[in-house]
């Protein structure tokens, strides 16, 4: 009895009660998040087929590990992931970064500018990749209807079929997709920014480029420290639009580390080796995140608590 | 160069910008509701010549052309699937956001930091080893099963938002509340629930359209009428050999419309959101 009013007590205890609150959330982490990610790090190394269950007790050591790092195919999709997301992610802060410059500076009707800026948000990355298979399609898409129509070019550019071009049309998936986050952020950073050291530089005498590099971005810099920390927590939403705008093709030009896994586990149901590739992945993403948020924390203690 | 010409061409630019923002878009909502040969037709007809809802019945089974897709069971599916693990997001959110607003404990860093980590994780990733357990525990293709993948999806950023509405209410207000009598869970559901309350509609929102829209784990997690969700669907449109592309507009015009209402109703709060939560932090 006495017992349970101990735990009872600990329990309504002021100490106890944020951890009591957070309980819910934790639990639900460990079931679908971290209890797997341990079990996968175990499948990783085994030699897992999906085919056959009993290989689920075939420890292998680092086999998974040494053979994916011997594997021209897995590198070439390591590093272009790598690239495609550094192109990305640069090329939407650079344009986000324009079309809240160009925003703010317009003086009506910023708000239904701003409201037109989201739409590209409310689409699911496996709409984005159909719509944009569907535009680039090289028969019926009508981005080279157009280009036809208008005479610019005399055949039909195959745009998801060549591999450079296919990349280049993910990418502009991709960016059109997430520049949004990058643009509407860094319009409430211009928003939010006080007037007073943009005048002071002005009687000071410095021109527009200056003030712009030395006052303005300085402060805009943790918001585009945000975007891109939301950004890198979902950079592999880029799977769904591969997936649907070339499947990883033609002939594996368009795969990225994502498709990879997918088309190891499933189907040619090597889950070891996949397992393994996604712990890559994993640290890869992590790494993205963990990057921009230490560089929001930086940029947030530049501006020294002037937020 | 005058300020009248500048101002001309940065409305100019403005209007370009906007332009290739909806046109992709609206140029597939808009094909939903053509029919398919004057989708397919070359040279392009820019104009539409004719607008039917003729799309639409063959994806629904009305009418004389039949689809054998079941879009009415995957809407259904999606439906049942975004609310459920939407409100149980929700409600763990209000619990672990007000936590880490209010409270000071040992790990609370190493805890928050820990939650968000386990979002950065990608979907396809984490597919593989919940595939294999949800098999063994005989989740694939239910209900369940991918509701709770989405609740834990969506618990760090519901969690991260509700923080930092609780965060802009000033303490003293619940602080006064038990000063007068109240307890903590009065001062908590009378007066700062209520003050938080579009915050927590938004993050609510927000975590819908991430179900609603999910693809790499329930692509995977899914395998017939039962659990498949519209964006699975989508992809039965594409057979081997043809795509119908008429179908897919449409389908793809019923995925966009409740996300485009949601999103319309919250985007003030949504930014405030992401930008007191991110910067105050």
């Amino acid at each position: 009895m006495s017992v349970m009013t101990n735990i009872k007590r600990k329990l309504f205890s002021e100490q106890a009660t944020p951890y009591v609150l957070l309980l819910p959330a934790v639990i639900m982490i460990l079931i679908v998040v971290l209890f797997p990610l341990i079990f996968s790090l175990y499948t990783s190394f085994t030699g897992y087929k999906l085919t056959r269950p009993d290989t689920l007790f075939k420890l292998v050591g680092f086999r998974n590990y040494v053979r994916i790092f011997g594997d021209w195919d897995f590198w070439v999709a390591f590093f272009r992931t790598v690239g495609f997301l550094a192109v990305v992610i640069n090329l939407e802060f650079l344009l986000g970064l324009g079309i809240a410059l160009l925003i703010n500076k317009i003086t009506w009707g910023q708000r239904t500018m701003r409201t037109i800026m989201m739409f590209p948000m409310m689409f699911s990355p496996i709409l984005v990749g159909f719509q944009f298979k569907f535009i680039f399609n090289d028969n019926v898409g009508i981005l080279n209807n157009a280009l036809q129509g208008l005479g610019i070019t005399e055949a039909a550019i195959p745009w998801l079929v060549d591999g450079w071009l296919a990349m280049g049309a993910i990418a502009f998936a991709e960016i059109w997709m997430s520049t949004s986050i990058f643009a509407i952020l860094l319009l409430a950073g211009l928003f939010a920014m006080p007037k007073d050291p943009l005048e002071a530089a002005q009687v000071d005498g410095c021109n527009a480029w200056q003030t712009f590099r030395h006052i303005t971005l300085p402060f805009l810099m943790p918001f585009a420290y945000i975007a891109m920390t939301i950004r890198s927590l979902d950079v592999a939403r880029a799977y769904d639009v591969v997936d649907t705008m070339t499947g990883g093709g033609p002939a594996g030009r368009t795969e990225l580390l994502w498709t990879l896994i997918a088309r190891t586990g499933y189907d040619s149901a090597n889950m070891g080796m996949a397992n393994a590739m996604a712990y890559v992945s994993i640290i890869l993403s992590i790494a993205f995140t963990y990057y921009f948020f230490s560089k929001l924390v930086a940029a947030r203690r530049y501006m020294g608590g002037a937020l | 160069m005058s300020t009248q010409t500048k101002a001309i061409i940065s409305w100019i630019v403005t209007f370009i910008v906007m332009l290739i923002i909806t046109m992709p878009g609206l140029w597939v909502i808009l094909s939903g509701f053509r029919p398919l040969q004057e989708i397919l037709a070359k040279p392009a007809i820019w104009i539409p010549q004719r607008l039917t809802l003729d799309n639409f019945y063959a994806i629904f089974g009305i009418g004389e052309t039949q689809i054998a897709i079941p879009v009415l069971a995957y809407f259904r599916n999606s439906i049942i699937i975004a609310t459920t693990s939407t409100a149980i997001a929700i409600i763990v959110g209000i619990s672990g956001g007000y936590a880490f607003a209010r409270y000071r404990f040992k790990f609370k860093d190493t805890l928050f930091l820990g939650l968000m980590l386990s979002r950065t994780v990608p979907g396809i990733a984490l597919s593989l080893p919940v595939f294999i357990v949800w098999a063994r525990l005989g989740w694939i293709d239910t209900q369940f099963g991918l509701i709770l993948v989405y609740v834990a999806l969506n618990v760090p950023f519901t969690i991260w938002l509700i923080d930092g509405f609780f965060r802009q209410i000033p303490k003293e207000l619940a602080e006064a509340a038990e000063v007068d009598g109240c307890t903590r869970w009065q001062a908590f559901w009378k007066i700062e629930f209520p003050l938080a309350k579009s915050g927590i509609a938004s993050a609510g929102i927000f975590a819908f359209l991430t179900s609603w829209n999910e693809f790499a784990l329930a692509s995977n997690l899914t395998r017939s009428t039962n659990s498949k969700t519209l964006p699975v669907g989508l992809t039965d449109f594409i057979a081997q050999f043809t795509t119908d592309w008429a179908g897919m507009c449409a389908m793809a015009f019923i995925i966009i419309v409740p996300a485009l209402i949601l999103t319309f109703l919250v985007q003030k709060h949504l930014i405030a959101g992401l930008t007191f939560g991110g910067v105050k932090g």
